[in-house]
């Protein structure tokens, strides 16, 4: 129990530090950096929680393709942060205003918060014992059935995200040269070879 | 768990699946034949009246899907209706506007009809997972839409305007969605609503965000930031888009998530409604005054008018829903209208936006100039035209409930708000003629005729929109 104990403050104190860390650190790419930190930090807890999937989930499409992709956008736009941050210390005490009286009530929340008596028959999905199945099977038993609905609504999303980006993006550019294959395949041994009857000492005018 | 699944059960969502299916379906014939643009937006068309069809074809009680997600009742129904003929308008409204500035793309009425998909899956919504993701696939397709004219800054300002404070109202929603899930350990209204009897700390603070998120969308003060800047920038057809179908759609959640889900604790949300219906109706009436383009003006009107459809559901009772369905259709209505004369005001091959443009209209073309002032007395509220009777029942429904100042504020916001509608037309009729503007196109023709004739012979025989709004009232009780 000692060592559960342990590793939660480790990985928590860990994903707090390296979250403050990426709005405060002054290059992008450590900020990023920082952020895949905090990424395998919070699988790290996942797995404490005994929700395995998540864990490999988060490091899988989290660290392995979004804070790539994050990467990426950051050292190719010459986002100039230093001037983006300009007006922070302008904002600051308002924004530390907001911030502190935010937290009051936050805590003022979390303070008087209680758990509505009833909620053990309201449950949605109860979730199956974990000793039954594994996280995958229990995923699997709601995701395609009791919640199609929500997964084929957040394909739907995904889709319009999709032609909306092609949509603001895309330039057809006329004079660039692209490769049709159908056009190579398509080609004759006619099209392609010129056969020229060189004569000796003359050479190709 | 594994419920078997019946082709039956997909009954109550197959507006969206013929919406949804349509859409990827058009979509695969604009990506492969580009010149079908024109022909795409009337498909589009007709999908949206297909799935109206649908939805009248389908049996008229309660119906549930996905145990309990999707919920098709005569109120969803009234509003699904609604939604999609504000969306089928605002496609054949753009048809002229799109060929003539080369605007014509596909991708345009695709991502109407999938931000339609989306409204239908709003109005819906049996839960918070379905809300959530309903909204997200509404709004992703109109921050789209805004910016769809990506080389004019004003068009791209207005679809990033648009995108960062909907992501931010979004993320507030969220978070509301996620304290009252922590109080209550259930997602679905139903389960919220027995749970939620007594109220609680973090319950009314996730109501609150809730509520903040949904002001966002309806854009009611002190959420309405956005509306100008974005109603000003985006082309003017996809304007008329927006003042019309997705605020159906916003208020369409905002009734059910109030009623649906926190039943038991009106008055915690109803001071809420009071204040935001208040400032609304009241920043509305004022900040128009000043304004030159009538974009602006329709936003701060648009702004105003969610004021007054708010006061019936601060009332909380089956009358004030009734009310507010009622000046929703009439709202559609009036809007679409009036934008099909905002469309028309062309010159010398350009779009205007000036109030100061329509000078004289009276004189130049007589026609429009008595519809758009009709329109224009209908937005003020001045009997006998639909506007005053979409008034009448949200106010009606206040003075019911017992809220005397809500009321007598909303009236005066009204008699203030009549100001500024009154002032263009005595622009169209008193001024010195400008020049005149080029013929209408028929579609906008059409539209203005219908929507101008609802809004003048509406007192004669108001029954069936009364009645319809009556049932849809009850059914969500």
């Amino acid at each position: 129990m000692i060592v559960y104990a342990l590793f939660f403050y480790l990985f928590a104190s860990v994903c707090i530090a390296s979250a403050v860390m990426v709005v405060a650190s002054k290059n992008p790419v450590h900020s990023v950096l920082f952020l895949i930190l905090a990424f395998v930090n919070a699988s790290g807890l996942f797995v404490l929680m005994g929700a395995e999937f998540l864990a490999m989930i988060l490091i899988v499409v989290y660290v392995g393709a979004v804070a790539v992709l994050f990467l990426f956008v950051v050292m190719m736009l010459d986002v100039d942060f230093a001037e983006l941050r300009q007006g922070f210390i302008q904002y600051l005490p308002v924004g530390a205003l907001v911030g502190i009286v935010f937290l009051a009530e936050l805590l003022l929340v979390v303070g008087a918060w209680t758990i509505a008596p009833a909620i053990t028959e309201s449950v949605a999905a109860p979730i199956p014992p974990f000793y039954s199945v594994t996280n995958t099977e229990a995923l699997g038993q709601v995701l395609y059935t009791r919640y199609v609905y929500f997964f084929q609504a957040a394909g739907l999303i995904l889709l319009v995200a999709m032609i909306g980006a092609i949509v603001l993006t895309l330039r057809h550019k006329p004079n660039v040269k692209r490769q049709d294959i159908s056009q190579q395949v398509s080609r004759t041994r006619d099209e392609a070879i010129e056969v020229v009857k060189v004569r000796p000492g003359q050479g190709l005018s | 768990m594994n419920e078997a699944f019946v082709v039956r059960d997909l009954y109550p969502v197959l507006p969206e699946l013929v919406l949804a299916v349509g859409a990827m379906a058009l979509l695969m014939l604009g990506a492969f034949q580009e010149r079908a643009a024109t022909a795409i937006n009337w498909l589009a068309i007709l999908l949206l009246i297909a799935a109206g069809a649908v939805i009248f074809w389908l049996p008229a009680e309660r119906l549930e899907a996905f145990g309990g997600s999707f919920v098709l009742e005569p109120y969803a129904r009234f509003l699904k209706l609604l939604a999609l003929t504000g969306s089928a308008t605002a496609i054949l409204m753009s048809l002229d506007y799109l060929a003539r500035e080369g605007q014509n793309r596909f991708e345009y009425p695709i991502l109407i009809l999938l931000s339609t998909a989306g409204m239908l899956m709003l109005i819906s919504a049996g839960d918070l997972i379905a809300l959530y993701l309903g909204l997200e696939l509404m709004s992703l397709s109109l921050y789209v839409v805004a910016a769809i004219n990506r080389d004019s800054v004003r068009s791209t300002e207005a679809g990033l305007k648009y995108f960062v404070l909907g992501a931010l109202s979004s993320g507030m929603l969220l978070y509301g969605a996620s304290l009252v899930y922590g109080f209550t350990g259930t997602v679905s209204f139903a389960g919220i609503a027995k749970a939620s009897a007594n109220g609680g700390l973090g319950l009314i603070f996730g109501l609150v965000f809730l509520f903040a998120g949904f002001c966002f969308k309806v854009s009611a003060v002190p959420f309405h930031m956005w509306t100008p800047d974005v109603y000003e920038g985006a082309p003017t057809p996809i304007t008329a888009f927006f003042a019309a179908a997705p605020k159906v759609a916003g208020i369409a959640m905002f009734m059910r998530v109030a009623i649906d889900a926190f039943p038991d604790i009106v008055p915690q949300w109803q001071q809420i409604v009071v204040f935001v219906s208040i400032a609304s109706m009241v920043l509305g009436a004022f900040a128009a005054i000043g304004q030159r383009n009538i974009k602006r003006l329709m936003a701060y009107s648009s702004i105003g008018h969610m004021g007054f459809a708010l006061v019936g559901l601060a009332a909380g009772t089956p009358e004030g829903v009734q009310g507010v369905l009622v000046y929703m259709a009439i709202y559609v209505a009036m809007t679409l209208g009036t934008f099909a004369c905002i469309l028309s005001m062309r010159r010398d091959g350009r779009m205007v936006e000036e109030i100061g443009d329509l000078a004289g209209l009276a004189r130049t073309n007589p026609t429009m100039a008595f519809f758009l002032a009709m329109l224009l007395f209908s937005l003020a509220g001045i009997p006998p035209l639909a506007g005053f009777f979409a008034k009448f029942y949200v106010f009606l429904a206040a003075i019911k409930a017992g809220l005397f100042a809500l009321a007598v504020i909303g009236v005066l916001a009204s008699v203030v708000g009549a100001y500024y509608y009154l002032a263009i037309i005595k622009i169209m009729y008193f001024d010195e003629p400008a020049k005149p503007f080029e013929p209408m196109p028929y579609q906008l023709k059409a539209v203005l005729a219908v929507s101008g004739l609802f809004n003048l012979l509406f007192f004669v025989y108001p029954g069936p929109l009364v009645e319809a709004a009556n049932a849809a009232a009850k059914s969500l009780f």
